[in-house]
């Protein structure tokens, strides 16, 4: 109970400093610092899998697509002067929900109807109907599976929005690559325009602790995603969390290096037909069940005795790839406008 | 571990002030950025709040054990669905996230500013403009 | 197969989406999409026959039984949503908009369809999910690639529209999140059905009373009830023609329905309005809503403005006939999903074929376009008639129940009020009549606004037929509806009866 408290104390502050801070770059790596609060809060409230997914994807992805945008705008932001009625709202609003979860079952409180209903079931049937360990695996990829396919929908979404705004990074255009990737999260070569960009006398490039300790690291990530895609049955783990750990693995080589050599080996025209062909696997298994005559994700129609099995390994493996792809996709839109796909509005 | 102690409700209301702060962010800052950032801590927020409904004290994660030989008590879990339905809402966060980031790159490149009055003006200045042409 | 239509009728478009990124040519892609769209549309007729005479289906997902898994519910008001809104988006796709609706590229126009598609399986998800969590992703889903859709409008404000509709949206949604959290927390079920019945117990506490008022809340930013409705004007001034005239015609409908069965099926009608008096709040702002929207349409200088700020008007009719709690309000409210639907897709797709020509939207450069473009001039005259409510019209339709609702519940000044806003209606209505017909167009030159051709007699100019047809499809609909209510105001009756529980 302390533990708790003391992170949570820990996160109310982090969230201060972020709302505080004029200087968005150290706000931006401050929201990393705020998710792996959350992760370690999550951790101790018995989510792993989702502090799992807090650490990859708020530490890891967020804070790269929020700097990504700073390199494309501006890092400093204006004096910031108070203002009542804003105030008013969140005083209304914190009062209403201090008044409605008062009487809410206690946190902690093993006699809460959450416990009682609905999920006495999916513990028991975890291990008797779906053979998998992590129960969060089975309501996630089976009893809840659709929630799933919706959510592989709202990430398909976002890329789909990002490219429309952020332009095709496909094929030619290098000239404009180059120039994009060293304005942004390759972090600049020093003499860009002044006021857009943050002074830096090196390339990280150039720092060999850096180098030596990239490359070494970078094929542990990925075989560490396999692991985790592979793992989601018996542990904390699964597609998406595998799926974004690939894609840090990669981006992390971009942030050293260079943009670039990521797009040869997985370029964005690659990694578009992916986030594609990712929910398709989902949403193809649904249809596979339709076809062998049961309810659209229905796995027991490929085997009673390990059908589940089979399904939540499609769905999990279409999950990993919609989200590998997709957050390398949207790694490159942030690393490189392309000004011929952009025609500026008047 | 002394739940009760606590009063019980200490860890929401905890929680509810981070989603404050989150939203005052968002609502009274200008700097687009910084709402997103604002946006963020106010989803983070609401994922902690499901999250800790989830538990039990005592309990551990619900990833089921092997029996193990002598023990005849059951395992005590903490409740796995919250845990599942907030994986999700971590995913719509990232996802809107990102769209609002591309939109805010996009404005910058328009108005060459991302604070919100600025562009009210520059807005307001263009209006103004076309209706005395 | 046809067991499985429920599902299919959302999957169909989701898993469409991706098949366009993959198909990537912008021709091909269009005709899919507009084919995957009207077979979407077939498949809503279907289920709304089949729920007709008042069955519900239920689809288990993934077989699991409900409450343990997902369950798609169909019942006449959803299906009858649905069947609205899968209609809209087909004609809307249809829509030849020339390359002229979007800044985008034409080698990334694929992505435009695949956002539509998507925006129209969220849409449809929310419309017949039985579930109050999957509801919040679909949610997610439609809200994305509606803001995507507003972002790509020709003028750098779409930008800024795009980015204040996201933060509002997503306010929503987390409320509307939160809310379901605090029912989850009491009950245990995320299950509506299930949750209708075991909210019994438990709907003295506090929590129940908070979660009500952030589901009401959270909704209600999204279906832009007076005075949350900030967002929309922008948002669909600017996004592009085409994607205006889909989201004007179903998004906030869909929310409204959301809202709707949240608060019959879920709450149930004496929680609502008995215990929390949700009534006292709504109608005053439906009425608030009702005159203020229609008093700054009349002030707009925009076409497309004054048709959005004619929305929040709109809105406010739908949720009038909802705070009434009766059989007579609910039909009002539920036929004006469809009734305004086709009025303001058709207006927008109308103002898309102006501003295609004319190269202007605004009202000032539009003097003598009735002369130069008689067809979509007179279709813009008969929708606006239909936002005023002249009988004939669907409007009028809506406006009658209303009007009848109001004497049941003993309310006959809600009843003028209703009548005296469409006097207002007639004052947005009368601004573009005047412009159109009794301005001569030979002081278009006058007025700049690129009016081509100042010589007296400007010659006729319509758009291309691709871009007349759709509009005059829902331009008819919106005229047949207006005579024939049978299965616009006949379905809502008996859906409204179905949601008040009592015999057709």
């Amino acid at each position: 109970m302390w533990v708790e408290l003391l992170l949570l104390v820990l996160v109310v502050l982090v969230a201060v400093v972020i709302a505080r801070l004029g200087d968005l770059f150290a706000a931006a790596m401050l929201t990393g610092i705020f998710s792996l609060l959350c992760a370690g809060l999550y951790t101790i409230m018995d989510a792993v899998d989702v502090a799992f997914t807090e650490a990859a994807v708020g530490a890891g992805i967020t804070t790269v697509l929020f700097l990504g945008a700073l390199g494309m705008t501006s890092t400093a932001e204006r004096q910031q002067r108070f203002r009542w009625r804003p105030l008013l709202v969140v005083v209304l609003t914190g009062g209403a929900l201090m008044w409605g979860t008062s009487d809410m079952p206690a946190f902690g409180d093993p006699a809460a109807p959450i416990h009682h209903h609905v999920e006495p079931e999916y513990l028991e049937g975890a291990a008797s109907d779906i053979h998998v360990a992590n129960v969060v695996t089975a309501v996630l990829a089976s009893y809840r599976g659709y929630d799933t396919l919706g959510e592989v929908t709202v990430v398909f979404t976002a890329a789909v929005g990002v490219m429309l705004l952020l332009g095709r990074a496909a094929g030619g255009a290098a000239r404009h690559w180059r120039r994009g990737a060293d304005r942004s999260l390759g972090v600049s070569e020093g003499a860009a325009e002044p006021g857009e960009l943050r002074d830096a006398p090196m390339l990280m490039r150039e720092k060999p602790v850096l180098r030596v300790s990239v490359r070494l690291l970078i094929p542990f990530i990925l075989l560490f995603a396999l692991y985790v895609q592979a793992h989601g049955d018996f542990g904390p783990g699964g597609g998406f969390q595998a799926g974004v750990i690939f894609a840090a693995g990669l981006i992390l080589f971009g942030l050293i290096f260079d943009p670039q050599a990521v797009a040869r080996v997985f370029p964005p025209a690659v990694a578009e037909t992916l986030i594609a062909v990712g929910v398709l696997l989902y949403g193809g298994t649904g249809v596979a069940t339709l076809l062998l005559g049961g309810k659209f994700l229905d796995y027991d129609e490929f085997g009673l005795a390990s059908g589940q099995h089979y399904g939540i390994l499609a769905v999990e493996l279409g999950v990993g790839i919609a989200v590998a792809a997709t957050m390398v996709r949207l790694y490159f839109a942030f690393s490189a406008l392309h000004p011929e796909d952009v025609v500026e509005p008047q | 571990m002394s739940a009760p102690a606590m009063g019980g409700h200490w860890v929401t209301w905890m929680i509810v002030l981070v989603l404050l702060i989150g939203l005052y962010t968002l609502i009274a800052h200008d700097n687009l950025i910084k709402k997103i950032m604002g946006l963020n801590i106010f989803q983070s927020a609401v994922v902690l709040l499901y999250v800790s409904m989830g538990t039990v004290t005592g309990g551990t994660p619900p990833v089921l054990l092997e029996p193990t030989a002598g023990v005849t008590e059951p395992v005590l879990y903490s409740n796995p669905v919250p845990h599942v339905l907030m994986l999700t809402a971590i995913v719509v966060g990232v996802a809107i996230t990102a769209l609002a980031l591309a939109i805010v790159v996009r404005i910058q490149g328009a108005y060459g500013t991302i604070e919100e009055d600025e562009i009210g003006a520059i807005e307001m200045r263009h209006d103004e403009a076309q209706s005395r042409a | 197969m046809s067991e499985h239509l429920p599902i299919l009728q959302v999957v169909l478009p989701l898993l469409a989406a991706p098949l366009c990124v993959l198909l990537r040519q912008g021709g091909l892609v269009r005709w899919f999409a507009s084919a995957v769209a009207w077979v979407t549309f077939a498949i809503a007729v279907v289920l709304l026959r089949a729920t007709l005479g008042g069955a519900e289906l239920s689809y288990a997902i993934g077989d699991w039984a409900p409450p343990i898994g997902i369950e798609y519910r169909v019942n006449l008001p959803s299906a009858f949503v649905a069947a609205v809104v899968a209609a809209i988006a087909a004609v809307v796709l249809t829509f030849d908009s020339r390359g002229s609706a979007t800044r985008l590229a034409m080698r990334r126009r694929y992505l435009f369809y695949a956002a539509y598609l998507l925006c129209l399986a969220g849409l449809l998800g929310m419309a017949i999910s039985g579930d109050a969590f999957n509801v919040f992703v679909f949610l997610e889903i439609s809200s994305l690639a509606t803001y995507s859709l507003v972002s790509i409008g020709k003028e750098r404000r779409a930008l800024m529209s795009a980015f204040s509709y996201l933060i509002m949206g997503t306010l929503g949604g987390t409320f509307f999140l939160l809310g379901v959290g605090m029912l989850y927390v009491q009950t245990g079920t995320l299950n509506m059905a299930d949750l209708a019945q075991r909210l019994d117990a438990v709907s003295g506490t506090r929590t129940v009373s908070l979660g009500f008022a952030l589901i009401v809340i959270g909704l209600s930013i999204k279906l832009a009830v007076f005075p949350l409705h900030q967002w929309l004007p922008n948002a669909y001034t600017y996004a592009p023609p085409k994607a205006a005239a889909f989201l004007a015609g179903t998004a906030t409908k869909v929310s409204y329905w959301v809202l709707v069965r949240f608060v019959f099926l879920v709450f149930g009608a004496s929680y609502a309005f008995d215990q929390m008096r949700l009534d006292l709040l709504l109608m005053p702002l439906s009425l608030l809503a009702m005159f203020v929207g229609a008093l700054a349409a009349a002030y707009q200088r925009d076409l497309r403005r004054l048709l959005a700020y004619s929305s929040i008007s709109q809105v406010g009719y739908m949720t009038l006939g909802f705070s009434f709690a009766n059989r007579e309000g609910l039909t009002a409210g539920l036929v004006h999903m469809l009734n305004h639907g086709l009025a303001k897709s058709a207006l927008f797709l109308a103002v898309a074929c102006i501003a295609y020509r004319a190269g202007t939207t605004d009202i000032s450069a539009l003097r003598g376009i009735g002369r130069r473009m008689p067809f979509t001039s007179l279709a813009f005259v008969i929708g606006g008639m239909s936002l005023v409510g002249v009988p004939g019209t669907a409007g009028f339709i809506t406006k009658w129940h209303l009007v009848l609702a109001a004497f049941d519940r003993g309310l006959p000044a809600v009843g003028f009020a209703v009548l005296l806003s469409s006097l207002l209606a007639v004052a947005y209505v009368w601004r573009l009549v005047e412009t159109a017909y009794f301005s001569s167009g030979d002081d278009g030159g006058r007025a700049g606004g690129g009016s081509p051709g100042g010589e007296p007699r400007a010659a006729v100019l319509e758009a291309p037929l691709g871009m007349l047809l759709p509009m005059t499809v829902l331009m008819a609909a919106t005229v047949v509806f207006g005579l024939w209510t049978r299965y616009s105001a006949g379905i809502a009756g008996d859906a409204a009866a179905f949601l008040l529980g009592v015999a057709p």
